[in-house]
C-alpha cells in the first residue's frame, strides 16, 4: 500500500485478533465475549460467505441479473451486526448481506432486488434493516434523520439498555466523496444524533482506488465535523465488534455520532458485471488473502481448542443446507404480476393511474383471447 | 468506412475531439483505466493522459460543478454520468448553474459542456439503472438535449455536441451500445439539431429517438406486411425540436404517434402532441397519440418487457390512429 491512507493503516488500526489468529490487547478497546461467542461469529461469517458464493453462482447461471459480493468483508459486517441491540436500526448500501444475516433477514429475501422481481423484499420495520440503497450515499442522510427521530422520541440516554436506541448507517469508501454523506455528517454532528457511520473501506470504488477519494485516512474526516473517528481492522471480527459496540453505546447514551472506518478489502469484483483485472493487480489480492477474516478466527478456535471437530463438520452441513435452500427458493421465486406495478406508486392511488392499470390489463388480456381463438399470436 | 458499435463509435468520436482540441477534457467515474462501465472511454486515458481523461471522485455534483469552473477557464468538459439514475445528485448543478450561466452573464460566460448519460432500460438492471430523465432537462431553458440512436450518429453527434458552445445533455441508448452500423468518418453529418426521416411512409408518422427508433423501424416493417406504410422519424434532438421535419410529416400522413420509454405523463410526447396540434390541426385525421412507459417508477427488471413500449404496443396504437 503506497497511499497516504494506507501507509499509516497498520499503526492506527484497532486490532484484537491478528491474521495469525492470536488475541492481542489494545489500550482503548476490549472484546467482551466468550469463546462460544467467537465460535458464533465464525458461524455467521461462514454462512454469510456461503450465501454470497451461492448468489454469485446463481448470477453466473442467469438466475440473478447482478450480485454485489461481500467476499472479504464478512468480519466488518458480522462484527458490527452482532454489536447491535434489538431496537437499533440499520441503513445499508447494497452489499451488507452479512449484516442482514445478523439481523435475521431471510437471505432469500436479499435476492429479489438482484433477480429483478422486487425492489427489496423484506419488511424494514420488522427487521430493523432498511431496504438496500443503490444511489451512493443517500442512505446516510436517512440514517441521520431516523436517529434524530429516535432522539426526539426520547429513546436516547434513558439509561435503560432495553430502550436506548441508535442507528448504523453503512457506506463505502467511494461514498465518502458524495455530498449527501458530508451533509449527513453535518446534520448528525449539529443535532448530536445517535448514529454510527460505518464506512467499509474496501479500498476500491469500482475501479477507483481510495486515493482518488481521500488523501487522509477516512476516519480522520470525522474530526473536521466535530465527532470521533476510529479505524478498525475490518477483517478482525473481535475488534469490529468491540469498536462498534462502544460507538453504539456512545450514541445510545446521548453522546452523539461516531465514524468507524473498517479497513478491509473487497476480495471479489465490485459486482458480477465488473472485471477487476482491468484496474488492479493480482498481488494486492494475494496480500489481502493472508488477512482473510474467516481464516484467522478458525486458527484461533483450533489453536485454543475452543470448538471440537464436530463443530466444523456440522457447520459445513448447515452451510450446504443453507445454500441448497437459497438456490431452491431463488428458482421458485415467481415474477410479480405486471399489473401490480401500478398498485404501489401511491398510498392513495389516482384515477389516471387506475385507468392506465385497467387499460394495460385489457391489453394483456387481448393477447390471451387472440391466441385462444387462434387468430395469430404474437 | 468502418463498421462499429455505438459504444465504439462514441469512443472514436471522443478520440477525434480530444485530438482536435486540447481544451477538450473528459471527466467521470471509472472512465480511466476501466474505460467506463460501458467501455465508451476505453484506452483514452492511456493515450491522452490523466489530465485530459479525468477519473473523478464518486460525486456527481462535484463532477458537474467542477466542470462549470473548468468551462469558465476555457475548457470543454465532457462529463460522463455512469447511469441515468445517478444524474440526480448533479441535478442542481445542471439546472441551476450550467443551464443559466450564459443567460445570467448576458453571454459573457459560455458553458460548452457535454453531459453524457447512458439512458433507458431493457438491460435487466436493478433500480436507478434504466431511467429516462430527458424531460427534466428538456424542460430547462439553457440546456440542449440530444439522443443518438445508431453508430453513425453517435460518432458525429458527440463531436458536434462537444463543438457546441451550449451545454448539451447527450443521451446514449444503453441497450443499443453493442449494435453495429457503418460509420463514414469523411461524411458531412446532418446538423446536430436536425430530425431525420429514417423510413419514409404515408399512412402514419412515428416519432422516436434513442432506443425506440429501432422499435419503430421494426414496427414499420411489420406494418408493411399488412399493407400499411409507416413513416419513422428519428428526432435526434429533443431540445430544440426540429418541428419543420415533424410538421411536414404530420401534414403528409395526418396521423402521428410519439414513442418513448419515459412515462407518458408530461413526457416529450406531450410537447410534441401540443405543437403538432397547434401547427397542423387542419391536416390531422386523428389526435396525436402517445406510446410510452407507464406512470410508475421503472419496475423490477422482470417486468420491464411489460413496461417498455415494444412493437406490439406501437402497432396497437397504429390501429387506434387509423380507426379515427
Ligand atoms: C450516485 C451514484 N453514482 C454512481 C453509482 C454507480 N456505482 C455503484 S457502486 C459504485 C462504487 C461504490 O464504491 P464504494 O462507495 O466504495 O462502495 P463499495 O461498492 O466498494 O462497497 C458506483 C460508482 C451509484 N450507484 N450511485
Amino acid at each position: 500500500m503506497s497511499d497516504a491512507s494506507g501507509a499509516r493503516a497498520e499503526v492506527e488500526l484497532v486490532q484484537l485478533l491478528t491474521p495469525e489468529g492470536e488475541r492481542v490487547s489494545h489500550p482503548d478497546y476490549t472484546f467482551h465475549g466468550t469463546d462460544a461467542d467467537i465460535a458464533g461469529f465464525y458461524r455467521d461469517m461462514v454462512l454469510t460467505r456461503r450465501i454470497d458464493t451461492e448468489a454469485t453462482a446463481l448470477q453466473r447461471q442467469g438466475e440473478l441479473g447482478i450480485w454485489a459480493s461481500c467476499l472479504g468483508q464478512e468480519a466488518a459486517q458480522v462484527g458490527s451486526g452482532r454489536a447491535m441491540s434489538d431496537q437499533d436500526f440499520v441503513f445499508p448500501t447494497y452489499r451488507e448481506h452479512g449484516v442482514a444475516w445478523c439481523l435475521g433477514v431471510d437471505p432469500v429475501r436479499l435476492l429479489g432486488l438482484f433477480r429483478g422481481v422486487d425492489m427489496g423484499g423484506w419488511d424494514p420495520i420488522a427487521t430493523g434493516f432498511a431496504l438496500y440503497t443503490i444511489v451512493i450515499g443517500a442512505q446516510t442522510l436517512h440514517a441521520t434523520g431516523y436517529a434524530m427521530g429516535l432522539e426526539r422520541d426520547g429513546l436516547v440516554g434513558t439509561g435503560d439498555p432495553a430502550r436506548d436506541a441508535a442507528v448504523i448507517g453503512y457506506f463505502g469508501d467511494g461514498a465518502i466523496s458524495q455530498g449527501d454523506v458530508n451533509e449527513a455528517f453535518v446534520f448528525a454532528s449539529s443535532y448530536n444524533a445517535p448514529i454510527v457511520f460505518f464506512c467499509q473501506n474496501n479500498q476500491w470504488a469500482i475501479s477507483e482506488p481510495i486515493e482518488r477519494q481521500s488523501r487522509i485516512p477516512l476516519y480522520q474526516r470525522a474530526a473536521g465535523f466535530g465527532f470521533p473517528g476510529v479505524r478498525v481492522d475490518g477483517n478482525d471480527v473481535l475488534a469490529v465488534k468491540a469498536v462498534t459496540e462502544e460507538a453504539l453505546e456512545r450514541a445510545r447514551s446521548g453522546n452523539g455520532p461516531t465514524l468507524i472506518e473498517a479497513y478491509t478489502y473487497r476480495m471479489g469484483a465490485h459486482t458480477t458485471s465488473d472485471d477487476p483485472t482491468k484496474y488492479r493487480l493480482a498481488d494486492e489480492l494475494e496480500h489481502w488473502r493472508l488477512k482473510d477474516p474467516i481464516e484467522r478466527v478458525r486458527a484461533y478456535l483450533v489453536r485454543h481448542g475452543a470448538v471440537d471437530d464436530a463443530f466444523f463438520t456440522d457447520l459445513e452441513t448447515e452451510s450446504d443446507a443453507l445454500a441448497a435452500h437459497l438456490r431452491q427458493q431463488c428458482l421458485e421465486m415467481p415474477d410479480p404480476a405486471a399489473t401490480e406495478m401500478f398498485d404501489w406508486v401511491y398510498a392513495e392511488t389516482t384515477p389516471y393511474l387506475k385507468e392506465q392499470q385497467a387499460a394495460f390489463a385489457a391489453y394483456q388480456a387481448s393477447f390471451e383471447t387472440e391466441s385462444a381463438s387462434g387468430t395469430g399470436g404474437h | 468506412m468502418a463498421t462499429m458499435t455505438i459504444a465504439k463509435a462514441l469512443n472514436a468520436g471522443l478520440r477525434r475531439a480530444l485530438e482536435a482540441d486540447p481544451k477538450v477534457v473528459l471527466a467521470g467515474e471509472d472512465i480511466g483505466k476501466l474505460g467506463g462501465v460501458f467501455r465508451v472511454t476505453e484506452g483514452l486515458q492511456k493515450d491522452f493522459g490523466e489530465h485530459r481523461v479525468i477519473d473523478s471522485p464518486l460525486a456527481e455534483s462535484g463532477i458537474i460543478g467542477t466542470a462549470v469552473g473548468m468551462a469558465m477557464r476555457g475548457y470543454r468538459p465532457v462529463c460522463e454520468i455512469q447511469f441515468d439514475g445517478f444524474v440526480y445528485p448533479a441535478y442542481d448543478q445542471i439546472v441551476s448553474q450550467v443551464a443559466k450561466m450564459h443567460f445570467r452573464s448576458r453571454g459573457l460566460l459560455k458553458m460548452p459542456m457535454v453531459i453524457r448519460i447512458p439512458f433507458g432500460g431493457g438491460i435487466g438492471a436493478v433500480e436507478h439503472h434504466s431511467e429516462s430523465p430527458e424531460a427534466y432537462f428538456a424542460h430547462t431553458a439553457g440546456l440542449k438535449v440530444v439522443a443518438c440512436s445508431n453508430a453513425l450518429d453517435a460518432y458525429w453527434m458527440i463531436q458536434q455536441a462537444i463543438a457546441s458552445d451550449d451545454p448539451v445533455i447527450f443521451l446514449e441508448p444503453k441497450r443499443r451500445y453493442h449494435e453495429k452500423a457503418e460509420v463514414d468518418d469523411t461524411a458531412t453529418p446532418d446538423p446536430l439539431h436536425a430530425a431525420r426521416v429514417v423510413q419514409p411512409g404515408s399512412d402514419v408518422t412515428l416519432l422516436a429517438y434513442g432506443p425506440m427508433v429501432k422499435v419503430c423501424l421494426d414496427a414499420a416493417t411489420a406494418a408493411a406486411e399488412e399493407g400499411r406504410s409507416l413513416e419513422v422519424i428519428d428526432l435526434r434532438s429533443l431540445s430544440p425540436l426540429d418541428m419543420a421535419v415533424v410538421a411536414q410529416s404530420a401534414q403528409k400522413t395526418g396521423r402521428v404517434i410519439t414513442v418513448h420509454e419515459a412515462p407518458v405523463n408530461l413526457g416529450l410526447g406531450s410537447e410534441l402532441s401540443a405543437r403538432i396540434t397547434e401547427q397542423c390541426f387542419y391536416s390531422l385525421e386523428a389526435p396525436v397519440l402517445r406510446v410510452g412507459g407507464f406512470d410508475t417508477p421503472y419496475p423490477p427488471s422482470r417486468l420491464e418487457e411489460d413496461y417498455l413500449p415494444d412493437l406490439d404496443r406501437v402497432l396497437d396504437m397504429v390501429d387506434r390512429s387509423l380507426a379515427y
